[in-house]
């Protein structure tokens, strides 16, 4: 199942792009999702035709290679082999805080409902997982508060804090 | 003491009511084992030999007198009552049920207390000078960046699934109480020239099979940049730490492979990349977590305490003096240090009642704080000389008066086979064996500052590396057997200890103990420390005591 993050609601979505194995014949048509090197081959023929193209990023890889293709690509799904690797998460943050991608940011791979939070707060929007849209949104927003700024703009605690002082401090309408 | 807010209470809050959830899930079947473990870790919660064992923090090493009953109450409520301090400024509770872990969380959340990120591979409690606001020499109260770390690193989104767990030492005083340099990330608070508050970064320091002690990537950050160059230091760590081999995933390995200069450019590449406005903490925040501390109502008090030197008369307390309580920073007062290594008793253990005891005399004589140190003991960091005679009374009274704090016999030994699953040897019984050979505490006195380190296997938890002697227990055929190493330090003058010779059998490492403190003993100059001898002579008296007879027989 896809589910995809669009104005704070979590939707069950069709997935209208093909995964390409790295010895796959491409389809004809269609949007494709192609690992880091075949991209490298093909992407640009695939863009040229006015293709919707989606890189698949093992945790290896690094964004930054990615940086000249973002504006062009539709989304960029970060891989999961085993959800206790971290690397994508801060995958994520790059190409959302430092390259401001605002593209399909996708978890694919080993994708649990107990990384819902840490997936959402680091910029994904995008999540193949075996998980309901309900139980994911509700696992997304277990925490009321955060205590860091992250890719996902929540206020921070000390931000909050700093909004809940200055209202105490306004003057009350009389 | 700091307060919490209903910001911070929510945070646990929610916390244990995922727990809760997932510990259910796990009982149906639901989740396995497998899955269930970084999540059960990231709570605290280990499967060890017998049971499971629950961590609980203990933030910047800080109890009040009510948290310090809490954990009594657990200790006699789910466990057998008792807890276990560690070297890591946390408690552990060595019996606890899977199915009653909920019940303990939400208890402890009453008393602002926690199990979060006590393990796993995430940024766990930061360590920090058990002396905090009572140093007379400290630069700055290391316990305000302390908390500044816990709540930036607590749930961090992206810091979660590191390649291998992630600590923190936090220290603003000259002498360093914290292994600051043993740390993934040592913070030495300092004032530049021009009395700028900031800290020296010293990065991939660490215990385990490879240890290190951690280079210094920055002088001097500046104070206000703290959690934007931790985030860039995380970051290419996350990143680029190894994760293809357990034992090569710390971050000292990666500090060592790239060398420490070009780990500091890529951490400045980080660095330099990031909104550091948005990262780092604003100054409000950081002056409210510093008015959040309070101040410690002190009274003015003459430097001399009579009834403090009257007392000394008693020879017990004369030895208490001498060697637990050391000056404070205001005149009058003194910080008061128990020792949880008792003569032939497991270092660190305390049992409910001594909790509760030392709760009431935190209250009645020192404005209600108890500090946790690395070494395994606690600290009543506030104590008048007036009162000094009554808390050493107190102390007594409940077997916690051990006049040995830095002597031979305060050491510091991991839980070792007797409990724990990864263990070669046993540390514990070594341990006791030791501090009955220097039961005499005359003699320990007359060999002075000796800090003997204990680890039950390669992993380090007992801190050998760094001891002045180390001792590491290895498995040699089925058998036990310890390898002794000599002239490390986690403080300030920080080193890795050298390896004396050959394993020594259980039934030989105390009386070894013996034999290299004579040689110490017959060999140093004045003022020197059994560390001093050894850095200045070597390792050959030391060598030649131990092994003389096997190279006779």
């Amino acid at each position: 199942m896809l589910i995809r993050l669009e104005n704070d609601r979590f939707d069950a979505v069709e997935d209208r792009f093909a995964p390409v194995g790295e010895d796959e014949a491409l389809p004809e048509t269609g949007a494709v999702i192609l690992s880091l090197s075949r991209f490298q081959a093909d992407g640009a023929a695939l863009l040229a035709a006015g293709r919707d193209v989606g890189v698949r990023i093992a945790p290896a890889d690094r964004v930054e290679e990615l940086v000249c293709d973002l504006p062009r690509l539709a989304l960029v799904a970060l891989d999961f082999p085993k959800y206790r690797d971290g690397r994508a998460y801060s995958s994520a943050v790059l190409l959302r805080e430092r390259f401001g991608f605002d593209g399909e940011v996708r978890a694919v791979g080993d994708v649990l409902i107990d990384q819902a939070w840490n997936m959402v707060r680091c910029g994904f929007d995008a999540f193949e997982t075996t998980v309901g849209p309900n139980a994911w949104a509700a696992a997304a927003r277990r925490y009321r508060h955060v205590y860091q700024a992250s890719a996902d703009d929540r206020p921070p605690a000390f931000v909050e804090r700093r909004q809940a002082a200055a209202r105490r401090l306004a003057p009350q309408d009389g | 003491m700091f307060q919490y807010d209903a910001i911070d209470r929510a945070m646990v809050a929610d916390r244990n009511a995922e727990f809760r959830d997932q510990v259910g899930r796990r009982l149906t079947g639901e989740l396995t084992e497998d899955q269930f473990k970084p999540l059960r870790l990231m709570n605290g919660l280990y499967l060890q030999l017998h049971s499971y064992m629950l961590r609980v923090a203990i933030p910047y090493g800080a109890l009040t007198s009510a948290k310090m009953r809490a954990l009594a109450h657990v200790a006699r409520r789910w466990d057998k009552g008792y807890g276990h301090f560690t070297t890591r400024q946390n408690i552990q509770f060595h019996w606890i049920r899977l199915s009653d872990t909920p019940d303990v969380l939400d208890y402890l959340a009453t008393a602002e207390l926690h199990a979060i990120q006590t393990s796993g591979n995430c940024i766990r409690n930061t360590t920090s000078d058990p002396f905090a606001g009572a140093a007379a020499e400290e630069v700055d109260d290391p316990r305000v960046w302390s908390e500044v770390i816990r709540q930036w690193s607590t749930f961090h989104p992206e810091f979660t699934y590191l390649p291998r767990k992630f600590k923190i030492a936090v220290t603003a005083s000259p002498q360093d109480r914290t292994a600051a340099r043993a740390h993934d990330i040592g913070l030495v608070v300092r004032r530049n020239r021009e009395g700028r508050l900031g800290f020296e970064v010293i990065v991939g320091g660490g215990m385990g099979r490879t240890p290190y002690i951690g280079a210094t990537i920055r002088e001097h950050l500046p104070a206000e940049h703290l959690l934007s160059y931790l985030t860039a230091i995380l970051r290419v760590y996350n990143r680029f730490g190894r994760r293809d081999n357990l034992y090569k995933a710390r971050i000292k390995i990666l500090v060592a492979s790239l060398g420490a200069a070009e780990f500091g450019r890529l951490v400045d590449e980080a660095w330099d990349g990031m909104d550091r406005p948005r990262a780092d903490l604003p100054d409000v925040e950081l002056a409210r977590i510093r008015a959040s501390f309070g101040l410690v109502d002190f009274r003015t008090l003459p430097p001399r305490s009579e009834r403090f030197e009257a007392a000394r008369a008693d020879k017990a307390f004369a030895r208490f003096a001498r060697n637990n309580i050391v000056p404070h920073k205001i005149p009058g007062y003194g910080i008061v240090q128990v020792s949880l290594k008792g003569i032939g008793e497991v270092p660190g253990d305390c049992s409910a009642d001594q909790m509760d005891a030392l709760a009431d005399l935190a209250e009645r004589y020192g404005h209600g704080e108890i500090r946790v140190t690395h070494e395994q003991n606690l600290v009543l960091p506030h104590v008048a000389l007036d009162d000094a005679p009554a808390v050493h009374e107190g102390l007594a009274a409940m077997g916690l008066a051990t006049p040995n704090i830095n002597l031979v016999s305060d050491m510091i030994a991991c839980p070792g086979l007797d409990y724990c699953a990864l263990a070669n040897a046993r540390a514990i019984p070594i341990a006791q064996a030791i501090s009955e050979t220097f039961a005499d505490p005359d003699r320990a006195e007359a060999v002075g500052e000796l800090k003997i380190k204990i680890s039950g296997c390669i992993n380090a938890c007992g801190h050998h590396h760094v001891g002045h002697i180390g001792i590491l227990g290895v498995d040699k055929k089925g058998e036990e057997f310890y390898q002794l190493t000599l002239g490390g330090s986690g403080a300030e003058d920080a080193a890795i200890g050298h390896v004396l010779g050959p394993a020594l059998a259980a039934d030989r490492v105390a009386d070894a103990i013996d034999k290299l403190v004579d040689a110490y003993l017959a060999i140093r100059q004045p003022q020197e420390r059994f560390l001093d001898t050894y850095r200045r002579t070597g390792v050959g008296p030391f060598k030649a005591a131990v092994y003389q007879d096997a190279h006779q027989a």
